[in-house]
This record gives structure tokens, C-alpha cells and sequence, in this order.
């Protein structure tokens, strides 16, 4: 059966079991390997795409519920925000492993896309459920400050 | 890891006369290598001789280094471009990075003798090695462009990437590349002296993070994609010990997608098209398990046996002096403390993968390899090859924290186990990814060691101390494996003790025993190993300590101190803390120091209770001295990440048993550090000439210790049995 969806701005029809995980639809069946497998139960975020602009789990939303929403992944995001938190990402050396990084970037321009000068709650209530096992947080916390002001600038 | 192997980094100092050695290879590149003993220039220079170089350098003007070292997020990558760089005086803007593939005689661990990374042995073994492979590379290049230039190689110059001759004439190192193939090896390049440094010691960009904000293509094991590629996804033993014996795999085959059914001593594998079907059909199998050799207490019943073997008398440790069992039997007073350390998953971000082909002739593997030498020889042997026809292609890894460094090889021996089983069964050689879900890597094994302390000290009229008599019991991590013979004497595992043998400050009598347990559950060093749960002891002992002589645990600390670095990271944390100051209302700290791997760090952990009583870790301030800072702000975020890694863990993290089937399964059980639980952490590093040390490792220990002594600033008790959680503060 095939499902057709918007993949970083491309429409795609994809034949594979439409309850399959959008996660491995987008690894497996496209090759894009920039989102993450870290839990596949909802717990670290590292799966994290843009549904229509909103941050998902993609290892919880099979490929039948994306059928004919636009989905935005860690090779495709771009904009004022996502390229401030890129910026910001480099500039404080974010990453160490880097395995969480697709997913806390993409919750990190969603935040700011909503949220253009987040508070240290905001960034609290938006980032908690992308876990970083190399424990970045202090610097991920604080490239979301820079890339605010990045934003403003 | 490896902490026994440290003084051997000294006298492992490659000599020069087999140091380095040059060989022309590729199309107009060039290529430096640290040679085989008695190889010629031409071995390195030919087709298919896997001798590869520190340092290549090519014609479009790319500085490519060779990282002998796994990079698990450590940045160790980057601190040997780095050294590279530097001694090459090459642009930042035109280094690469390419992980070296498995040859131990080229790319050994100098401290290790084999081909691995661990011990935060990484920059120190190969700042000179590398340094010097730099240094070479510059003085072939500066000889080329002399013998082009016709001038003297005096007169030259070298500044970030661009050869310059004092009568004005330029190249770059591409322009330069195949020209400098043909010059000779400097036997003594001259390395520069630090304050001829650019990079060392100052900044350089780290070499991945471009790629790791971009969601680059391929870069983890994970990642790799091939033609006609199966994934493989295993049922393993409920309860460890347990060996398959036979498996239903009718609903398991019904998935499309899956292709075949193995089963291997470790479990039984789904092979499928993709990842999916694999998951999805592994758990519609059926196995049947023989568990006559499985353990299958729980973790409570194995905990009791390691206190019960805490009363009794263990394996004399070496470093005791004095008579502390005399001291402590005429003492005043004597306390006697008790406590227990869970088992811990590593849990790296990225669970185990490993691709494999093999044809029958020859294999090759992809994967974040942490002890390639070992990973080599192992799989070689099954599949039945000899070493050479095994290639290991390092990836990066997502996280380790030392469960990639594998004794046992047991996910390379899986793959090509699996590979060898299909060749047999006539199908046609195709490349197998083993992926590992995060429920199996929580319940996989290969934890920190579940450990029991026992301290017993006796005191004069004054709270002085008169004696300590130490028991530790756990498993140890080195028996039975290939370390054993290099790693155990007479019965003591150093990894088990490190930390607990001998300890940094002047004690009148001090004795240390040794219980090793057994249990079928397979353990493995944990990010810092034997200090995760010895610093945890001594340091909270010493303030409880200071408490009985009525001192400050800070001065008693200092007061008492063998080490001069480690007073000198206590002095430079108490200062940056505000030790003296009182702090306001609700807020309370503790203070630990902890060698490890030969570098120093204190921390003040600063807290406060939220309502629920639970402790939130408002502020981690760290004092390190880890010799000269290579690149101060990576050693910044080591010890960052090693805090929080460590603060994980003694917050709510351990393993739990029952009946010998492990009860966490993912992060909903196995609770992640998170966001909301990171503290603001400064770290403050001490300026040094000393030789550079590790920081991947040593900012994890002191941090538990330091929130334990503040819990018990407030409350008037140390925790000492772990995680934090079960006492209701997390
Ligand atoms: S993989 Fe989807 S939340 Fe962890
Ligand atoms: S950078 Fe390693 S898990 Fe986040």
C-alpha cells in the first residue's frame, strides 16, 4: 500500500505497511539517517521531525498518520530559527556524541519559532523530553539564548 | 579504565629509530605513518597495505589526520587534529579527520600495547606521536619547497597552511603535497616549545559539529546503509547465563520483510529487509531457553551476599600500612558504615549496532570499534580468517561511556557469528546490520559492577582518627577475560579498588581487603569504573570524618592531604565556591576530591529541597588539573557532561533484578538525567606544564560524593546506599 507525504518539502509516495514508524519509514525506506533511533517509546526525543511545523516523535507516529502532512526533518529544516540554532549549535560546540543533536535542534527551532526569547522555563518545558546521555544540556540551554539574540539581530 | 596501565604511558614512548617513516601513496598525495619495525617505504606505498599514516595530505589542499582513537563524543578527534595542526602550522579551515582502520602495530594504544581507547589515555599517549607526526610533515614540506625554490629551507616559512620563502616565492601544502612524498622522514623533527604554540592550549573548532548539527549522512554505526543490507534484531535471554535451545519462528515469518531465522549462542535472530520488521518480528518468536547455568537470584539477594562478604576477612590489597585492625580494637570510638552500589547501564544514546559482511575469503565490519586489536582478533576467529583479512571501519559512536570497550568482543563475536551461520546455510553473502533496540541495551549487561563498602574506623578521645579498616566485594571486571593476566595479582582487580587501595590524605593506619563475587551478570567498566563507587566511599567518609574531629571538611581535607594537585584543585574550588561564605537560607553544599587517571578534580556541589523533598543540584563549581590544557574549552565539556553523567546516575539510576530477570527496560524505568535536572556547572581549570592527562572520565567521580555530603549538610545523614531515589531525595 502506498502513502504519499511531504518529506522536507518533497512529495513522496512511499510503498511500504502504513504502520510502520515514520522514524524507520524516513531512515530506511529514504536514507535519511539525520533522525534518530534512541528509545522508540516516546522517552528521549532523539526521533524528533516537524509535523506541519509542530515537533513529533516520529517513532510514535506510523506513516499512515502522516499520510498528507508536511514533515520537516534534521536535513531539511531551515529558516530564521533553524539557522540561528545551527549557528548558535557550532559556535558553543554543542555536540559531544552528537547522537541527540537532530533532535534537540529540531525542538529547539520549533521553541524559538513559537517562542522567539524564551525564558529558562520556557526552554525547560520545551527541551525535558529530549534526553542528551552526554548530558549537554548547560550548553544547549544556553545556544537557545544565543540563538534567540541571533534571531533579534 | 585501565588505571593500572597508566605508568606504563611513560615507558611506552615510542623510540625514534621506529618511529616514523614516510611512503608515497595515493595520486599526488603524501602520507606519513609511524612504521612497522624493519618496513620499507614501499610496503606503506602499496595497493592494498592497510599501514595507514597520521597525517595525509592532498592535492586540493586538505590536511587529512588519521585518529587512531575512538571518538564517543570525548573530542578526541579534534585534540589530535589538533596536535597535528599545530606542529604542521596548518590552517584550522583545512584539517579533516578520518578514523584510522584496525592495525595494531601502527595505531596501538602506547599505553595499552594493543590498538583501543579507554583510560582517558587518549591525548596522553599520543600528544608526543602525534606532535611529532605534525612536526614531520612540516619539515618534509619546508625540504620540497627548498629543492623546488632553490633555496635554503632556512629561509622558509610556515604559517597557517601557506609555505613562504624569504624571497617571496608561496605554495600551499596541496601545491606541495607530491613533491614532499618524495623527501625523507626527519629522524628528530623538531617540535616546537608551547609558546610557539597556536592551537595547543588556546582553541581549536571541533572537527564534527558541522556534521553532527546537520544530521549528516552515515556518520554512526547506526547510520551505515548498503546494498542488499539485513537487519538483524535478536531475543536474548530473559535472565543472563540463559543459551537458546530452540525457537518457533512460524508468526515471526509471516512479517513481511523477514527474510530468515538464526539462532546463535546469544539469542535468536530476525533477519528482515529493514528495521521495522525485524523489531516487530522478534517479539512474535518463540524461544525456548536453557537457564540451568543463568542467574537467578534477585538484585536484593545478590546485594545481601556482598554485604555478608564485607564481614569477613578478603584479599589483603597492596598500599595498607599500619595496624589498623590493632588501632581500631583499642580505639574510643569506632563507627562501622555500610554501603551499597547498584548495577548501572551505560546507556549510550546510540544503543549497539554493528554491520558485518563476510564472504568467506574476508570480512568487514562498521561500527563505533573501541578496542579494535581485541574486536579484530576475536571475530577473525570465528569467522576463521587470519586478522589481516578482517577490516574494522571505525565510525563515530553515539556515547560509550565504556560499553563499546569490550573484552569479549560479544556484539562483533554475535555479527559475525550470524554471518557465518548464514554463509553456511548456503545463502549468499550480504552485508548484516545487528541493531540493539534500547530495551536491549538496558538489559543487555555489561554493567558497573553492583559493589558493597565496608569502613570501619576507630577514634581517639579527640574524634582523631587511630584506624580504617576497608572491605570492598564485586564482581570483578578483568577476571575470566583477556586482561586477566596483566590486570589481576594476586587475586585484586585493580579496577575494583582503584581509588579505595591506598587513599590521597596521611591516615595513621589504613588497610583495604577484597571480596570478588560471582554472578553470571557480565560487568564492564562505567565511565571513571572503580571511582564511580570508591570516590563515592572516601569522600563521603571524609567529611564524615571531619564531623568527628569537629573540623571543616575542607580544611580537614587539606589539613591531611598527601597529593599537591589535589590540594591544589581543593584550594582553586573552595576559592571559586565561596567555601567560607555562608550561603543563604535553603541552600546547602559539599565538597569531594578525586584522582583519577592521573587527573584532579574537586567539585562543590551547591543544593536546595524542592517541596517534595526531593533535592534539586542548583550549581556544580569544578577545579581540574589535568596537565596541560590541550584545548581548555573541550575539557569544559567533559567535565560538564561527566557531572551531569554522574549526577544521573546517583540521583535514580540502578538495575534491579527479580528473580534474575532484569525489572528497567527503557528510559521510562531506567530514568535519564534531563534538563530540568542539570545544574549551572563552572569549571575552572588549573593552569600546567605538567604532561597532559585524560578529562573524558574524571569529572564524573567527585560529583555524587559532593551532592552526598551536601544532602547530609542539611539533614545531618550521608546516603549510602544508591541511587538517591530510594531515600525519597530524587
Ligand atoms: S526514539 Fe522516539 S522518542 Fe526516543
Ligand atoms: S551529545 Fe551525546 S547524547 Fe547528546
Amino acid at each position: 500500500m502506498s502513502v504519499s507525504v511531504t518529506i522536507n518539502g518533497t512529495s513522496r509516495i512511499i510503498d511500504a505497511d502504513p504502520e510502520t514508524p515514520l522514524l524507520w519509514v524516513i531512515r530506511d525506506e529514504l536514507g535519511m539517517t539525520g533522525t534518530k533511533f534512541g528509545c522508540g517509546v516516546a522517552q528521549c526525543g532523539a526521533c524528533t521531525v516537524h509535523q506541519d511545523g509542530i515537533p513529533i516523535r516520529s517513532c510514535q507516529t506510523s506513516l499512515q498518520d502522516a499520510e498528507g502532512t508536511s514533515i520537516t526533518t534534521i536535513e531539511g529544516v531551515s529558516g530564521k530559527a533553524a539557522d540561528a540554532v545551527r549557528s548558535a549549535w557550532e559556535e558553543l560546540s554543542v555536540a559531544q556524541c552528537g547522537y541527540c543533536q537532530s533532535g534537540q535542534i529540531l525542538a529547539a527551532t520549533a521553541l524559538l519559532s513559537e517562542t522567539p526569547k524564551p525564558t529558562d522555563e520556557d526552554i525547560d518545558a520545551a527541551m525535558d523530553g529530549n534526553v542528551c546521555r552526554c548530558a549537554t544540556y548547560a550548553r544547549i540551554r544556553q545556544a537557545i539564548h544565543v540563538a534567540a539574540e541571533k534571531m533579534e539581530a | 579504565m585501565f588505571h593500572f596501565m597508566k605508568d606504563q604511558i611513560q615507558a611506552a614512548k615510542p623510540s625514534r629509530r621506529s618511529f616514523l617513516k614516510m611512503s608515497a601513496a595515493g595520486v599526488g598525495g603524501f602520507i606519513l605513518a609511524a612504521s612497522l619495525p624493519g618496513a620499507s617505504r614501499k610496503a606503506f606505498a602499496s595497493e592494498g597495505d592497510f599501514a595507514q599514516p597520521f597525517v595525509h595530505i592532498r592535492p586540493d589542499n586538505k590536511v587529512v589526520v588519521l585518529i587512531k582513537h575512538l571518538d564517543k563524543g570525548q573530542g578526541t578527534a579534534t585534540g589530535l587534529a589538533t596536535l597535528v595542526a599545530d606542529e604542521l602550522d596548518a590552517d584550522a579551515a583545512q584539517i579533516e579527520t578520518n578514523f584510522a582502520p584496525a592495525n595494531v602495530e601502527l595505531y596501538k594504544n602506547l599505553a595499552f600495547g594493543m590498538q583501543g581507547t579507554g583510560g582517558s589515555t587518549a591525548m596522553a599517549n599520543s600528544f608526543l606521536q602525534y606532535r611529532t607526526a605534525g612536526a614531520a610533515a612540516k619539515a618534509m614540506l619546508v625540504a620540497a619547497a627548498a629543492r623546488k625554490w632553490g633555496v635554503d629551507a632556512a629561509t622558509i616559512t610556515v604559517s597557517k597552511g601557506v609555505v613562504t620563502s624569504a624571497s617571496g616565492q608561496s605554495a600551499s601544502f596541496g601545491d606541495l603535497a607530491a613533491l614532499a612524498a618524495n623527501e625523507d622522514v626527519p629522524a628528530e623533527p623538531v617540535l616546537k616549545t608551547p609558546d610557539q604554540w597556536v592551537y595547543i592550549g588556546k582553541s581549536f573548532p571541533r572537527v564534527d559539529v558541522p556534521a553532527k548539527s546537520h544530521g549528516s549522512v552515515g556518520l554512526y554505526g547506526m547510520d551505515h546503509q548498503a546494498e542488499n543490507m539485513l537487519v538483524a534484531v535478536l531475543a536474548r535471554p530473559p535472565r543472563f547465563g540463559g543459551v537458546p535451545t530452540g525457537f518457533e519462528a512460524a508468526k515471526a515469518r509471516e512479517v513481511k520483510g523477514v527474510v530468515d531465522v538464526v539462532q546463535v549462542p546469544s539469542g535468536v535472530a530476525v533477519l528482515a529487509t529493514s528495521t521495522w520488521p525485524a523489531i516487530a518480528a522478534r517479539d512474535l518468536l518463540e524461544v525456548t531457553w536453557d537457564e540451568s547455568g543463568a542467574e537467578t537470584r534477585s538484585t536484593d539477594e545478590m546485594a545481601k551476599e556482598l554485604a555478608d562478604m564485607t564481614a569477613t576477612k578478603g584479599i589483603s590489597v597492596p598500599g595498607s600500612h599500619g595496624d589498623a585492625e590493632a588501632a581500631i580494637a583499642s580505639a574510643a570510638k569506632v563507627i562501622e558504615v555500610d554501603y551499597a552500589f547498584p548495577f548501572l547501564a551505560h546507556a549510550p544514546m546510540e544503543p549497539l549496532d554493528i554491520t558485518v559482511f563476510f564472504d568467506g575469503e574476508k570480512a568487514e565490519f562498521w561500527t563505533g570499534s573501541q578496542f579494535q586489536t581485541i574486536d579484530q582478533m576475536v571475530s577473525s576467529k570465528i569467522l576463521g580468517l587470519t586478522p589481516d583479512k578482517v577490516t574494522i571501519n571505525t565510525t563515530w559512536a553515539g556515547g560509550s561511556f565504556g560499553r563499546r570497550a569490550q573484552p569479549d568482543s560479544h556484539y562483533f563475536a554475535e555479527a559475525a557469528l550470524i554471518a557465518k551461520a548464514r554463509l553456511e546455510a548456503g545463502n549468499a553473502a550480504q552485508p548484516i546490520k545487528v541493531v540493539w533496540t534500547r530495551e536491549d541495551d538496558i538489559r543487555g549487561g555489561y554493567y558497573r559492577p553492583m559493589v558493597a563498602h565496608k569502613a570501619k574506623v576507630g577514634f581517639d578521645d579527640k574524634g582523631q582518627v587511630t584506624g580504617w579498616s576497608h572491605r570492598v566485594a564485586a564482581k570483578s571486571i578483568m577476571q575470566g577475560t583477556a586482561f586477566e593476566q596483566f590486570a589481576m595479582k594476586d587475586g585484586v582487580d585493580a579496577t575494583t579498588v582503584e581509588g579505595i587501595g591506598e587513599l590521597p590524605y596521611e591516615l595513621p593506619a589504613f588497610q583495604t581487603e577484597v571480596h570478588n563475587a560471582k554472578t553470571p551478570v557480565p560487568v564492564l567498566w562505567w565511565r571513571s569504573v572503580g571511582h564511580t563507587h570508591t570516590g563515592f566511599v572516601a569522600e563521603t567518609m571524609m567529611d564524615r570524618l571531619a564531623k568527628e574531629a569537629g573540623e571543616d571538611p575542607l580544611d580537614y581535607r587539606l589539613k591531611r592531604i598527601k597529593n599537591e594537585r589535589l590540594a591544589g584543585v581543593l584550594k582553586l574550588v573552595a576559592e571559586k565556591a565561596n567555601w567560607s561564605t555562608p550561603l543563604p537560607e535553603g541552600r546547602y553544599r559539599g565538597i569531594a576530591a578525586v584522582e583519577s587517571f592521573g587527573s584532579y578534580v574537586a567539585e562543590v556541589a551547591e543544593i536546595s529541597f524542592r517541596e517534595d523533598g526531593t533535592v534539586k543540584v542548583e550549581k556544580v563549581t569544578c577545579a581540574v588539573d589535568c596537565g596541560l590544557p590541550i584545548n581548555p574549552d573541550n575539557i569544559v565539556a567533559q567535565v560538564e557532561g561527566g557531572v551531569g553523567y554522574g549526577l544521573g546516575a546517583v540521583l535514580r539510576n540502578e538495575i534491579t533484578m527479580t528473580d534474575g530477570e532484569v525489572d528497567q527496560s527503557n528510559f521510562d524505568t531506567y530514568l535519564p538525567l534531563r534538563m530540568t535536572d542539570m545544574p549551572k556547572v563552572e569549571v575552572h581549570i588549573v593552569p600546567s606544564t605538567e604532561a597532559p592527562t585524560g578529562i573524558g572520565e574524571p569529572g564524573t567521580p567527585p560529583v555524587g560524593p559532593a551532592v552526598a555530603n551536601a544532602i547530609a549538610a542539611a539533614k545531618g545523614e550521608w546516603v549510602t546506599v544508591l541511587p538517591f531515589s530510594r531515600h525519597g531525595y530524587a
